[in-house]
């Protein structure tokens, strides 16, 4: 069986050749990757094909002799599902390598049933390979979804604090169980952390609310009550409250309001604050001056 | 055997829930409060839950019928200090606790309790004051 290994290293320029040659007429992207990048590629991934094969011939790809293949065929797909390839591109990086390999076997073995049994083993290993491929493409690509979505997650979740006592959490983005789970851990830990006792939840970047939404928020405001924090509900679009009444839902037990500034009033007027506008002024404008009265403290 | 401590603050009950609560404890408290508010004629019943960490739907019942009984014998009942986690936990179990006040601190809910009273008297401060 070492036939195989003897013949594709007697001539493994040439297929090489053939090769680059198959790929630049079929799948080379020349907007993704250079041919210098490519032909080094493919010289590695050769050269340990052939190291592989000289040593171990069941095409099985479970030695330890096609270790190194295997790391340099993942490399290989993690950089293109990075630049962006189609699976169907990078695994024919490898079938490409299907017909220079035959092409040697058939100019060198004439024996009909030996060319037959090599041909066949080379189909095998390079389906393989192939496949192995693919695999790595799509654990790189399921990787970056799920890297992305955590970003998105913990990007997406700010509670600032407005004034002393009071928070806001605008939410942006639809709402759903796992964002509910978060936005609710962090809301009330900045409740704690804070001794906030007015939260105002600003609903203006979700884009629809239905039963499932609304369920997520009252959720959200029921646990913060539990809590001795009471939440208001803020930027209610005139769509959003028509949807709302139309299903049905139930939100008579929570204040909401239309402008996140009257929600921000009401926190405001509740904690025994008012907004006074001082008179002195020339201009007349941007003096609104907070006072305290000392109502709640 | 076991007993959580009830305290006297005036005419308010400080309960202050420190230990791990299990149904037996529970039900004592539920018996001693209900003793204790009838005996000293408590108007205002404060529970600081803030070091109870793990909570059950029994241990969320038995809140919810302190404040009911508390309730029919004349008294408001305020929850304070309540954690993140045992908010989430309560909610998820379905439990809204609706006929419960809550506060975030003890100082918050004394607040809540005296206003309560001076409310309910109709003799407050706050009144006069608004």
């Amino acid at each position: 069986m070492s036939r195989l290994g003897e013949t594709v290293a007697r001539h493994e320029e040439s297929i090489r050749n053939d090769w680059l040659d198959s790929m630049s007429k079929s799948v080379q992207r020349v907007d993704l990757i250079s041919s210098a990048e490519l032909r080094e590629q493919s010289h590695r991934l050769l050269s340990a094909i052939l190291r592989g094969v000289q040593v171990d011939e069941s095409a099985q790809l479970s030695g330890a002799a096609w270790n190194e293949v295997k790391e340099i065929l993942q490399e290989i797909s993690a950089s293109r599902a990075h630049q962006g390839f189609t699976p169907s591109e990078t695994a024919n990086f490898v079938f490409s390598l299907k017909q220079p390999l035959f092409n040697v076997l058939r100019k060198n073995i004439s024996n009909a049933d030996e060319l037959f049994r090599e041909v066949t083993t080379v189909t095998l290993l390079l389906d393989r390979l192939a496949l192995l491929t693919i695999e790595a493409f799509m654990a790189t690509r399921e990787e970056l979804i799920s890297r992305q979505q955590q970003e998105l997650l913990e990007l997406s979740t700010p509670v600032v604090k407005l004034w002393d006592g009071i928070l806001a959490l605008p939410i942006i983005g639809t709402l759903d169980s796992a964002r509910t789970q978060i936005v609710m851990e962090n809301l009330l830990q900045t409740v704690v952390a804070t001794n906030s006792k007015y939260a105002i939840i600003d609903i203006t970047g979700v884009p629809t609310v239905d039963t499932l939404v609304a369920q997520h928020l009252l959720k959200t405001i029921t646990a913060a009550r539990l809590m001795g924090a009471e939440c208001i509900i803020s930027g209610v679009r005139p769509q959003i409250a028509q949807t709302i009444v139309h299903l049905g839902i139930d939100l008579s037990q929570v204040i909401t309001k239309a402008k996140l500034s009257d929600a921000f009033a009401l926190a405001l007027q509740r904690s025994g604050r008012s907004v006074v506008q001082s008179n002195g002024t020339s201009n007349g404008s941007m003096s609104n001056v907070l006072t305290s009265a000392a109502k709640e403290k | 055997m076991e007993r959580i401590p009830i305290l006297r603050m005036g005419s308010f009950l400080l309960i202050t829930i420190q230990v791990d609560m299990h149904d037996k404890l529970a039900m004592q408290l539920q018996d001693d409060v209900t003793a204790r508010i009838a005996e000293w004629g408590a108007t205002g019943v404060l529970i600081d839950i803030s070091s109870l960490e793990i909570v059950d739907s029994f241990i969320g019942r038995m809140l919810a019928n302190i404040a009911a009984m508390s309730r029919v014998l004349g008294a408001d009942t305020v929850v304070v200090g309540m954690q993140p986690a045992v908010a989430i936990t309560l909610v998820e179990l379905g439990m809204s606790l609706p006929g419960i006040r809550t506060a975030l601190n003890v100082e918050s809910g004394m607040e809540l309790l005296y206003r309560n009273s001076a409310m309910e008297s109709g003799v407050g401060d706050e009144r006069s004051q608004a």
